[in-house]
């Protein structure tokens, strides 16, 4: 677990509660992850695990009522916690950008799109023109055709695809070390999707930054990222490269999670395969593991105690009794 | 290819003509644009169009009938009723104009900030938008006229404290439901900070609704005006004032009915200017509820 020097984001032992009527909801704890450069790393978990509370924290746009109880997030070296509203202000939207999850709502309808993509680059220190064609050239890059044409136009006259490019776009126009995407393919069809996915591989390879994916949707991530991080109710339960997750998955959640997804499936079937059980109570969590109430595997000790961050293979990370075992007596 | 010409004629063509040409096609907002540039134009050329001073009294020809001599003919004092009235489109347009512009740029800073700035400056300024509109508007009114006396400027006192309230809810209504769309967040993400969300990205969503209240708001407070001049607490006699010339001829309505008549129909005409004006307005400029582009 020694830092990594290199990577552009490190998240550690970060751990995030939102206070609700019912008591403290412990929504992150002790998340652990990290971005190397120019890399894509996928984020992936069902929904409510905390995928999108861990992008939030990294860009600080938590909900007034989330505390964060411990760890830090440090972002090219510096702690974003520990930063001053300006500083974060500074580094937004200039060394971290993001991609929203719905393009339908994450652009102004009253601004065309000239406006908005030239109000974006108000940080760098060029002529009305020359943004302007720097805009033309990002929408050129993401493929929309006939871009100086279209740059007058609102945003009402594109399809949702078309916009989740424009928004990949502005997010690219600052030149990030780092973009965050927040499911950017949930709220598109399926072709889209692979449109989308390949375009974003093309444009990584281009600007040279790296990317947080969050998706709950597993092949995508195979096919894009070159990381996995695998999140369940707020942990990090599995870390490592794509392949060893998608070949050798040591945690049973990371497993299961594989075994349900029907590009998977081999055999007809009429029921989708699911993992019984629901996630546990957040504001009162049960001792030990956190997957031991739905865990096919689950033995005694796993009631009891909480497993710890364990390398199974070199940068290959999981929690899990089990591969811990054959160490502990 | 004579499409893409087509369509790069219609850009090259100014913002104004095309609200101008989609307005001519609307018969009602038509309409109401007609009626509009009729009182507008009345108050500017006013100095032109009156045949009399509108304040000069000629005993001798009291209470005539409309003729030829007299267009609306004349009240209790002899005087030219139409000169009275086009002169007091001034009068209304001033206290109007004024009042709404600066209830409306007090409502939108205080509407802003209630709506995106910390929860108990909104609570403050909810708390005394709700003790204003409390009053109704005649008594509150009159209070005032007590303590500072009867002005044109109390007028417009009256109907800036009593409207900025309506713009302010609105405009924290439009902010809160605004604030949390994602376009917004996206732009905090990026950066921005909030004189830039604020004047950038939220002000052009709520500015197009809030003009078209505003602008059928106008008759509402060009009839406050004529109401308290009606009164007497408005406007000092002798200033020719629509509701002044209503009051003198709600006293002689059962001989000369034409004097309360001529004084009602300019009140109709700019409600009704105004209003088409505004709806049609609304319909063409809202994006959303465009179909022809």
């Amino acid at each position: 677990m020694g830092k990594d020097r290199n990577s552009v984001l490190d998240i550690r032992n970060l751990s995030i509660e939102f206070a609700t009527t019912r008591g403290r909801l412990k929504a992150l704890r002790d998340v652990t992850l990290s971005v190397p450069p120019e890399k894509i790393v996928g984020l992936v978990g069902e929904s409510g695990c905390g995928k999108s509370t861990v992008i939030f924290s990294i860009i600080h746009l938590l909900a007034e009522n989330a505390v964060v109880t411990g760890g830090e997030i440090e972002f090219e070296g510096r702690d974003i916690l520990k930063m001053s509203p300006n500083e974060l202000r500074a580094i937004r939207g200039d060394r971290i950008s993001m991609v929203f999850q719905d393009p339908m709502t994450s652009l102004n309808p009253v601004l065309s799109i000239d406006t908005q993509m030239t109000d974006i680059q108000y940080r760098a220190n060029i002529d009305m023109e020359e943004k302007r064609n720097r805009a033309v050239e990002m929408l050129a890059r993401v493929g929309i055709p006939d871009p100086r044409q279209r740059l007058a136009n609102y945003p009402h006259h594109f399809s949702g695809g078309m916009r989740q490019r424009i928004s990949i776009a502005m997010a690219l126009l600052a030149n990030p070390a780092l973009l965050l995407a927040d499911e950017p393919t949930t709220a598109l069809d399926a072709t889209l999707e692979a449109q989308i996915i390949h375009r974003l591989r093309q444009l990584q390879d281009m600007v040279h930054c790296s990317i947080l994916f969050v998706s709950h949707h597993l092949g995508l991530i195979a096919e894009l990222c070159d990381n996995v991080v695998v999140m369940y109710a707020g942990e990090v339960v599995e870390e490592g490269d794509v392949r060893d997750i998608f070949h050798r998955a040591a945690h049973p959640y990371t497993q299961a999670l594989l075994e349900c997804d029907p590009a998977r499936i081999k055999e007809k079937t009429r029921h989708l395969p699911t993992i019984p059980g629901d996630i546990p109570d957040l504001v009162n969590l049960p001792a030990g593991c956190i997957f031991s109430n739905r865990c096919p595997q689950v033995f005694s000790k796993c009631r009891t105690t909480a497993p710890q961050r364990f390398e199974v293979e070199p940068g290959h990370f999981a929690r899990c009794h089990l591969v811990t075992e054959g160490d502990v007596p | 290819m004579s499409e893409a010409v087509n369509r790069k004629m219609r850009t090259e063509r100014s913002a104004l003509y095309n609200l101008l040409s989609r307005l001519y096609h609307n018969p009602l907002g038509f309409f109401g644009l007609i009626l509009v540039v009729i009182v507008v134009g009345s108050a500017i050329f006013a100095d032109w169009i009156v045949p009399y001073d509108p304040i000069a009294i000629n005993i001798r020809e009291r209470l005539q009938g409309p003729s030829a001599k007299h267009l609306m003919g004349t009240d209790q004092l002899g005087r030219d009723v139409f000169s009275r009235i086009v002169m007091g489109s001034r009068i209304a347009l001033k206290v109007a104009l004024v009042s709404i512009t600066l209830a409306l740029s007090c409502g939108l800073v205080l509407g802003l900030i209630a709506g995106y700035g910390p929860p108990w400056l909104d609570k403050i300024i909810i708390l005394i938008f709700d003790t204003i509109r409390s009053f109704p508007t005649i008594m509150f009114a009159l209070a005032i006229v007590t303590l500072v006396g009867p002005s044109l400027e109390t007028v417009i006192l009256v109907v800036v404290i009593t409207t900025i309230p309506v713009y302010g809810r609105i405009v924290r209504a439009q902010t809160q439901a605004i604030k949390n769309n994602e376009f917004i967040l996206a732009e905090r993400a990026m950066g921005a900070n909030i004189i830039r969300i604020l004047s950038l990205h939220m002000l052009p969503n709520i500015i197009g609704p809030l003009l078209i209240i505003a602008s059928m708001d106008l008759p509402g407070v060009v009839t406050i005006e004529a109401g308290l001049s009606f009164l007497g607490v408005g406007v000092r006699p002798p200033t020719p004032s629509w509701g002044s010339v209503l009051n003198d001829g709600y006293s002689f309505i059962r001989n000369t009915p034409w004097l309360i008549v001529s004084g009602g129909i300019p009140l109709i005409i700019t409600t009704l200017g105004f209003t088409f004006l505004g709806e049609a307005l609304r319909d063409i400029l809202d994006p959303k509820l465009r179909k022809d582009i």
